[in-house]
């Protein structure tokens, strides 16, 4: 059962000898037939049986063992001529110019090797990075040297052609091509002393290994064959590229044994230096990639490792796993924000195995009974002995009799058990936050609204991950660590990422103004959502009837001991307000728990909003608190908008007749000075801004007075239009859109433009060809002048759908952009780690900063980035009045 | 060549208002400061004697400099760097 534990002390990577490579081989292969006419593979081919057994039921001819035991055995390819390997070309160059064509020692005098080879030893001992820099320089100094100081050859010029040819230069005529077996043999020569001195290994990777005389051939079970629905086999890539090296191999050595001429053993002797290149990597630079015979490009060795799908990033930093679940979410505002709906279908896959004991016994009896297909019930049962019996095919009464303490039950996923939840791209730790079950009818994922933001999530057809932790202290780590409850204040600006969003905003906004009146049904169905008990608080209004605020109700919820002071976001324009003494109603005052004046809105309650009122109440009654604010006071929210319903009509953005002249005027004032600037331009009277063309300057100042004019529109449609309509209480509490979008739909849509330019391009000298050729003018060049409630024309529409596109390119473009460079970063940081001292350091103890941030702050522990907030720290101490 | 000289003798990049101040730490306090963050020297983060502020205030490879630096999140701060050869 239990696997012998070894202990990794060190690695060594060498390069294989031709005599370890024939030594570890089972056979050589000698002919690129694969298979004979019955369809058994022929010994000596590439599916050789001694090469290791991949069939179920097959036994292997070398070790013995069935498919699932043999480890697989390499053969071998003798080459009739030495070929090099690409990878180890650049190494091969190296060697060759930093030696001496006739002596084979380093160009350097023996006193300095000497030297060199002492201070070698010396810094390998303490120092590898510096005997790194050492070789760097002992290469750099030989490859300088023209004479050799042994026994004083000139010495000519080593050219390296990648990736696989080297020429030597004589220089009268040119280069003069240095074939494989001159290389190995200029390399066989160097001393071993020498070739340390190079960053060679004697023992383990001798420089002429890089000419290779003798092919490994890697096991089938490296390249398994393929059997097709048809019953054709389909060979792997490398057993094809394997193929064609043995095929040019045996031609080669067929040539040789006829002593055929010269030319033709060259050329053969190339082809085959091709495949065995490509073999290794089939997209080196200046050689065509080898082909399949469909034209697909064949995948090399080193195809098989790189790149995102490559065995590292592919296989084995992305392993997928079991116990996980994904499908579409959907929300529920009704869970709490730290629990997940999950489908039943989905809760009977999952299992958790969970161990048999005194005080579970009768609930995983229960289970057993049940089986897999009614949940709650279990999946598996394992004995003591380790034996796991599935529960679909085995006698669930006799199981669940049998069931005793030591048994362990893979039980379906329950009520209350901790998941964890992830929504790609996982950007941030929130991303992936631990969530309490509920199981729910269903097919898709449920969660609470709040948790929108940390996830970025919305319910267009999002799908999001789900992982079972299955050991007990995976569960409770996630628990402690994870819970979503824990990440409320964000470290990346310290303060709280979830909080209400859109309809949170508008209804926490409409509970607390001064004009919502509460009857007692309407108090009892709002509390009722939260699921409060306890008094009810003395009506605001006794006469004629009772009636509550919507502030009493908040302040139901509020911690007893709770102050806090602030602007609302509404707080601005005509409901400005500057402190407490003011009637606008936009200063928000909570004192001893109850909120005495001011609106709740984005400010207050919003996600992404530092140092607001939640902010103060999570850092000072903790994330329990929080969490039960959360899933009570913000429901009450939402149902509040449910019971006085909340729309938006065409109307909300109508402009009374007086407001149109007004907004007509001013864009017929900017029409005008638009005309003015061209006509001055035309004219040569333009005063060019420094640095800037007249072209430019034109443009500029164009725009500057087309935005000037929005500006002032915006100011009139806020003017005109009613505080109170749907639209623009979304807008000025933070609920959804600006007033900049009310602009666009009540008055005017304003300038289009393409990459901050009016747009121009599309016919010569115009945008479409309904304008005159050079029109420089406002219409011509993108602005709208309708808004969306007249509906633009069709011209319009173009300059609209010119500037919305190239907002979707943005985003496309920036999104595969900032994930290339998170991955950058991440490989980057990932192992930096604050030590208890205090200091940011690297795993092997290399200091990165002497205190953490420079400051020691957590950022999420922090007041917005700062140690402290003074102001409030004095607030809450001496109570009240500052 | 000449001209080079020159302008070395004349231009001392100490003085320049992004230099931050360094120095170069005596060597028993720089055993102290060691012992104190618990690193060996080669451990602190690197500087090359052919830096032009080593250089300026010639230090020599093992030398401790001690580098007071502005900072947005703390004010001023103390690094360190160990100077290394090459």
């Amino acid at each position: 059962m239990s696997v012998e534990e070894k202990i990794i002390k060190s690695i060594k990577f060498g390069v294989l000898s031709p005599d370890e490579i024939r030594k570890m081989s089972v056979t050589a292969i000698v002919t690129s037939e694969l298979y004979d006419e019955d369809g058994k593979p022929i010994q000596g081919g590439l599916m050789d049986p001694r090469l290791g057994a991949v069939t179920p039921g097959q036994i292997c001819a070398t070790c013995g063992n069935d498919a699932k035991n043999c480890p697989g055995h390499f053969g071998h390819i003798e080459l009739a001529r030495p070929v090099i390997h690409v990878g180890l070309a650049k190494h091969i160059y190296d060697a060759l110019r930093t030696t001496c064509s006739k002596c084979h020692r380093i160009k350097l005098p023996e006193k300095e090797l000497a030297r060199y080879k002492k201070l070698l030893k010396r810094l390998r001992e303490r120092w590898p990075l510096l005997a790194k820099m050492l070789i760097l320089a002992v290469k750099k100094r030989a490859s300088k040297v023209m004479i050799c100081p042994h026994c004083g050859e000139r010495q000519h010029k080593v050219i390296f052609e990648k990736p696989y040819t080297f020429y030597i230069e004589t220089k009268p005529r040119g280069k003069e091509f240095l074939n494989p077996i001159e290389v190995r043999r200029w390399l066989e020569h160097i001393p071993d002393d020498d070739v340390e001195l190079l960053g060679f290994d004697p023992v383990e990777a001798r420089p002429e290994w890089g000419v290779l005389t003798v092919l490994p051939v890697p096991p089938v079970h490296v390249r398994p064959s393929i059997v097709l629905e048809t019953g054709i086999r389909a060979e792997d890539d490398l057993t094809h590229k394997l193929a064609d090296i043995v095929r040019t191999n045996e031609r080669l050595k067929d040539l040789l044994d006829a002593g055929a001429p010269q030319t033709l053993i060259d050329e053969h002797w190339m082809l085959l230096q091709y495949h065995v290149a490509t073999y290794f990597d089939n997209e080196l630079p200046r050689i065509p990639v080898a082909r399949h015979r469909s034209g697909r490009p064949l995948k090399g060795l080193a195809q098989r490792l790189k790149g995102k799908e490559g065995r590292f990033r592919g296989n084995l930093s992305g392993k997928r796993v079991d116990y996980s679940a994904r499908t579409v979410i959907s929300p529920d505002p009704y869970i709490s924000i730290n629990e997940v709906g999950v489908p039943v279908e989905i809760a009977k896959i999952l299992t958790v195995r969970t161990p048999v004991l005194p005080w579970n016994i009768e609930q995983m009896r229960k289970y057993v009974l049940n089986g897999p297909n009614k949940w709650p019930g279990a999946n598996y049962v394992i004995t003591p002995d380790g034996r796991k019996i599935d529960l679909r095919y085995a006698d669930r009464k006799k199981i669940a009799e049998t069931l005793a303490p030591g048994w362990f039950v893979e039980r379906h996923l329950r009520d209350g058990d901790i998941v964890l939840f992830n929504r790609q791209p996982s950007l941030h730790r929130m991303s992936m936050m631990g969530h309490i079950v509920r199981v729910l009818p269903g097919k898709t994922f449920r969660l609470n609204l709040l948790v929108c933001p940390p996830y970025n999530a919305d319910f267009d057809g999002d799908e999001m991950n789900l992982h079972v932790p299955r050991t007990e202290e995976a569960q409770a780590e996630a628990r402690e660590l994870m819970l979503v409850q824990h990440h409320i204040l964000s470290p990346r600006y310290g303060g709280p990422i979830i909080g209400g969003l859109q309809d949170y905003v508008s209804g926490a906004y409409l509970l607390t103004i001064k004009a919502t009146l509460l009857t007692k049904e309407d108090v009892a169905d709002l509390l009722a959502v939260t699921g409060y008990e306890g008094e009810l608080p003395e009506p605001a209004i006794i006469s004629p009837r009772k009636l509550w605020t919507g502030k009493q109700l908040v302040s139901l919820f509020l911690p007893k001991d709770f102050n806090f002071k602030g602007k609302a976001r509404v707080s601005a324009g005509i409901f400005a307000c500057e402190d407490e003494f003011c009637l606008n109603d936009s200063y928000i005052v909570i004192k001893k728990g109850e909120l005495l004046m001011g609106v709740l809105d984005k400010k207050a309650i919003g996600a992404e909003q530092p140092e607001n009122m939640m902010h103060w109440l999570i850092k000072e009654y903790g994330t329990d608190t929080a969490r039960r604010l959360y899933d009570t006071l913000f429901r009450m929210f939402i149902r509040l908008l449910e019971k006085r319903g909340f729309t938006m009509t065409v109307e909300d953005v109508a402009l009374p007749e007086e407001a149109r002249m007004k907004v007509k005027e001013v864009i017929a004032e900017a029409e005008e000075q638009v005309r003015e600037l061209i006509r001055e331009y035309e004219e040569g009277r333009l005063e060019p801004i420094p640095g800037r063309t007249m072209e430019e300057t034109l443009e500029l100042r164009i725009l500057d007075a087309l935005s000037d004019a929005r500006k002032k529109i915006e100011d009139i449609v806020v003017d005109y239009l009613d505080p109170f309509n749907n639209v623009f209480i979304m807008a000025r509490t933070g609920a959804r859109g600006n007033e900049l979008n009310i602009t666009q739909m009540a008055a005017i849509l304003g300038q289009q433009s393409v990459r901050g330019e009016r747009i121009h391009r599309g016919y010569r000298g115009r945008f479409l060809p309904h304008f005159k050729p050079g029109d420089l003018g406002a219409a011509a060049r993108g602005f709208v002048y309708s808004s969306f409630y007249d509906g633009l024309s069709p011209v319009e529409v173009f300059f609209h759908a010119a500037g919305g596109r190239e907002g979707l390119v943005d985003t496309a473009v920036r999104t595969s952009q900032s994930g290339y460079m998170q991955r950058r970063l991440i490989n980057a940081l990932q192992d930096l780690r604050v030590e208890y001292d205090g200091t940011t350091r690297l795993p092997d103890g290399t200091l990165v900063q002497i205190r953490y941030g420079e400051d020691g702050v957590d950022p999420m522990k922090s007041a917005h980035g700062k140690a402290v907030n003074i102001d409030r720290e004095i607030e809450r101490v001496i109570g009240w009045r500052v | 060549m000449a001209r080079s000289k020159q302008q070395k003798r004349k231009f001392n990049i100490l003085e320049h208002e992004l230099v931050p101040r360094h120095e170069i730490v005596p060597p028993d306090e720089a055993i102290r400061i060691l012992r104190e963050l618990g690193v060996k020297p080669e451990q602190l983060p690197w500087i090359r004697v052919t830096d032009p502020v080593v250089r300026a205030i010639g230090a020599k490879p093992g030398d401790i400099i001690r580098i007071y630096r502005k900072s947005p999140t703390a004010g001023e701060i103390v690094v360190y760097r160990y100077v290394v050869g090459y």
